[in-house]
């Protein structure tokens, strides 16, 4: 398609501009009192601005937070706002000029893996920095990338345990059709069979299916104790509508969702929600300071009727952390923030999280909770810090 | 297997039958009557899903007590709400592309990421709970382990309904009877008295109609958001092209076959693989006959 084609176009040239003027990057030296550059970048736009514009909030948020109480290093944060319109070539496109334009310290974005792995050689060439905020499959490690979600074993181990203790051993996996729902899956099989369960049915429907009736079907002919969720997006309205509308609340109380969040449960309507469990990190109500703040703070800034949910305090808490990272190292430059960034703390509104020594990513919670009618979660089970895995063995 | 789960099967066939039926039937006037290839259809879909939320939140704000009967009153609306917006369509930017087909592709392709770009911006891009009335909530238990969910009974009731009503429209009205002349023979029909330009319009704002008549049903078994039209329009594509054009008992011939095999071979396979299954059969039966299963033959 003529698309393709303007957007290779587009790319070429700039990075040809780029590799013309090599000099132009980073020569500019900054004075203490200039504010300090970072980006943002997420879809805005195109069918995953539903997820990615409360995260932006959310990172904006953090932004205004730590300049009001002063800046990094006593420079002011100057965000630069960036739309990667659920576009995985503009995210790169987009991305570069971060780097190369803007010259921004750290850039804070990306939602989904694949738009990641688009920008990821790019962050490695420029040898820029970037925090991405979602929970995701790992099998990924890069010298310039934090990520501040939790990886697989993070997601799938706590949920599968507390299903094994709580509903019972047979298991039926779910998901959608692409990388995230099938790599946890791969996980989970091995993880279930050890511990004295088996699997009676695995099935993926494609991404942005709207008709469940066969899986229900499926899933009531094989009376399973426990369902693993990986199912993603706007198939998860559809999932609970025609759950719900088929009268099985038995089958609701035995879900644990991996994908399904305060926010996907404003669209999906709560009504069909109550009584389904999800595994998270971070929800809006974990009782302590920081999380009641986090979420005051967001509504005050909002609006009254917004909610807060993990990947949007992946977020806030990604600049956060760059700034700790910063302070500590005393430099902006991005590979002594990395190696500063080697097993920090911060009391983040999740509870305590670190940074692991080598790959990257968290030592988190988990937390298990089932939605009430308002569409809430009462948080059942919180795990003890997990150990971040990206490459487990199978 | 048990015989449960197979009758489950068969229903959920019947029913995605009558659903990608309600789909097609809108792009079977526009694409298949007229030609058009509507790219925008599917958010033609989604407007009438965002008019049934907003009907819904007029009653949940000024008539609470009435929210049970909001959901036929939203059908309405959405029907006259995009058939409306379908007639200004077809004023303003339709009937300059009718001799350039590849031309009226682009732009009403461009239309599709405006209107998705307009509902973000007027409705928020995150998904919006469109209720389901309290009767239409639950299954109906014929035994006690099959559950026949009252909202797909009310899909095959209105599809069926809607189908009437076009064979009434098409075949047994004036403005039918405008609209197929026009359609076999313009010119022909321009001489013997008949207002082509009018007709043309009329043929767009119905057929738009009736994909806002499916947005809006299609709130109770989907998500209503900014994106919801693509989750549609290639289903819809894909059935009218099967069935082949300017045919409506084509289209329902092949919601039904395509319907049926898919819930069969997800019985035996993974919902992705049967879906892929389907498509190859799809392209295969188009390979050996281009004009789709149920083409009629027309003179050039």
């Amino acid at each position: 398609m003529s698309y393709t084609k303007r957007q290779f176009l587009k790319t070429a040239a700039v990075t040809a501009a780029a590799g013309a003027f090599p000099g132009v990057i980073g020569s500019r030296v900054a004075r203490a009192a200039d504010p300090v550059k970072v980006g943002i970048l997420h879809s805005l736009t195109g069918s995953i601005a539903i997820a990615e514009i409360g995260v932006t909030e959310a990172e904006r948020l953090a932004i205004d937070e730590i300049n009001a109480a002063g800046g990094v290093m006593g420079r002011q944060i100057e965000a630069v706002i960036e739309d990667g319109a659920s576009d995985n070539p503009i995210f790169a496109e987009k991305a570069q000029k971060l780097l190369v334009s803007d010259k921004c310290a750290a850039v804070f974005g990306c939602y989904t893996s694949a738009s990641r792995k688009a920008v990821l050689p790019v962050f490695e060439r420029y040898k820029g920095l970037l925090y991405y905020p979602t929970h995701d499959e790992g099998l990924e490690f890069s010298k310039n990338i934090i990520y501040t979600g939790a990886d697989g074993v993070q997601c799938a181990f706590p949920a599968i345990e507390w299903l094994m203790k709580n509903r019972g051993k047979k298991f039926y996996l779910i998901g959608s059709d692409f990388i995230f729902p099938r790599t946890i899956n791969r996980i989970s099989r091995p993880t279930i069979t050890k511990a004295g369960g088996t699997v009676v049915g695995e099935d993926y429907e494609p991404l942005g299916s709207t008709d469940f009736a066969s899986l229900i079907n499926k899933i009531k002919a094989a009376k399973p104790d426990s369902i693993l969720s990986t199912v993603v997006g706007d198939s998860n309205v559809s999932f609970y509508k025609q759950l719900n509308s088929a009268g099985l609340t038995d089958v609701a109380k035995s879900i644990v969702a991996l994908a399904v969040g305060e926010e996907e449960a404003r669209g999906i309507g709560p009504e069909n929600l109550v009584g389904v469990n999800s595994c998270m990190g971070y929800f809006q109500s974990v009782d302590s300071p920081e999380s009641k703040k986090f979420g005051e703070a967001f509504k005050a800034k909002y609006g009254p009727t917004r909610v807060v949910g993990d990947v949007m305090e992946c977020g806030y808490i990604s600049v956060y952390l760059w700034k700790a990272a910063v302070e500590k190292a005393g430099s902006f430059d991005v590979e002594k923030v990395v190696a500063a960034s080697s097993n920090l703390p911060f009391d983040a509104p999740e509870g305590k999280v670190k940074i692991h020594e080598t790959n990257h990513r968290l030592w988190k919670h988990a937390r298990i909770g089932t939605f009430k009618p308002d569409g809430q979660i009462e948080i059942l089970y919180e795990s003890p810090l997990i150990e971040p895995v990206p490459f487990p063995k199978l | 297997m048990t015989a449960d789960v197979l009758i489950s099967q068969i229903f959920n066939g019947l029913s995605l039958f009558t659903i990608l039926a309600l789909m097609a039937i809108g792009l079977a006037v526009v694409f298949g009557l007229m030609g058009v290839i509507n790219m925008a259809h599917g958010e033609l879909m989604a407007l009438g899903a965002f008019m049934t939320y907003v009907t819904s939140q007029f009653f949940l704000r000024f008539f609470p007590g009435l929210i049970d009967i909001y959901f036929p009153i939203g059908l309405v609306v959405a029907f006259l709400a995009t058939a409306l917006a379908g007639l200004v369509l077809e004023r303003v930017m339709i009937r300059h592309l009718y001799k350039r087909p590849l031309d009226t592709m682009l732009a009403t392709w461009g239309l599709s990421l405006i209107l998705q770009q307009t509902f973000r911006n007027v409705f928020g891009a995150i998904n919006v709970s469109v209720p389901t009335v309290s009767w239409l909530r639950g299954a109906w238990n014929p035994t006690p382990e099959i559950g026949i969910p009252l909202s797909r009974l009310f899909i095959i009731a209105l599809t069926l309904a809607v189908a009437l009503g076009v064979y009434l429209f098409f075949y047994r009205s004036r403005w039918g009877l405008r609209i197929r002349a026009v359609m076999q023979h313009r010119d022909m029909a321009g001489a013997a008295g008949i207002n082509t330009a009018r007709v043309d319009a009329v043929t767009f704002a119905v057929g738009c109609g009736l994909a806002g008549i499916a947005g809006s049903a299609l709130t109770m078994i989907a998500s209503t958001g900014p994106s919801t039209g693509q989750q549609y329009i290639i289903d819809a594509f894909i059935v009218v092209v099967f069935g082949g054009i300017e045919s409506f008992v084509g289209t329902f011939l092949s919601a039904f076959l395509i319907g049926q095999m898919q819930s069969m071979f997800e019985l035996v396979l993974s919902n992705s693989m049967a879906k892929a299954l389907v498509l190859l059969l799809v392209i295969v039966a188009l390979y050996f006959r281009p004009n789709g299963l149920f083409s009629v033959k027309v003179r050039r």
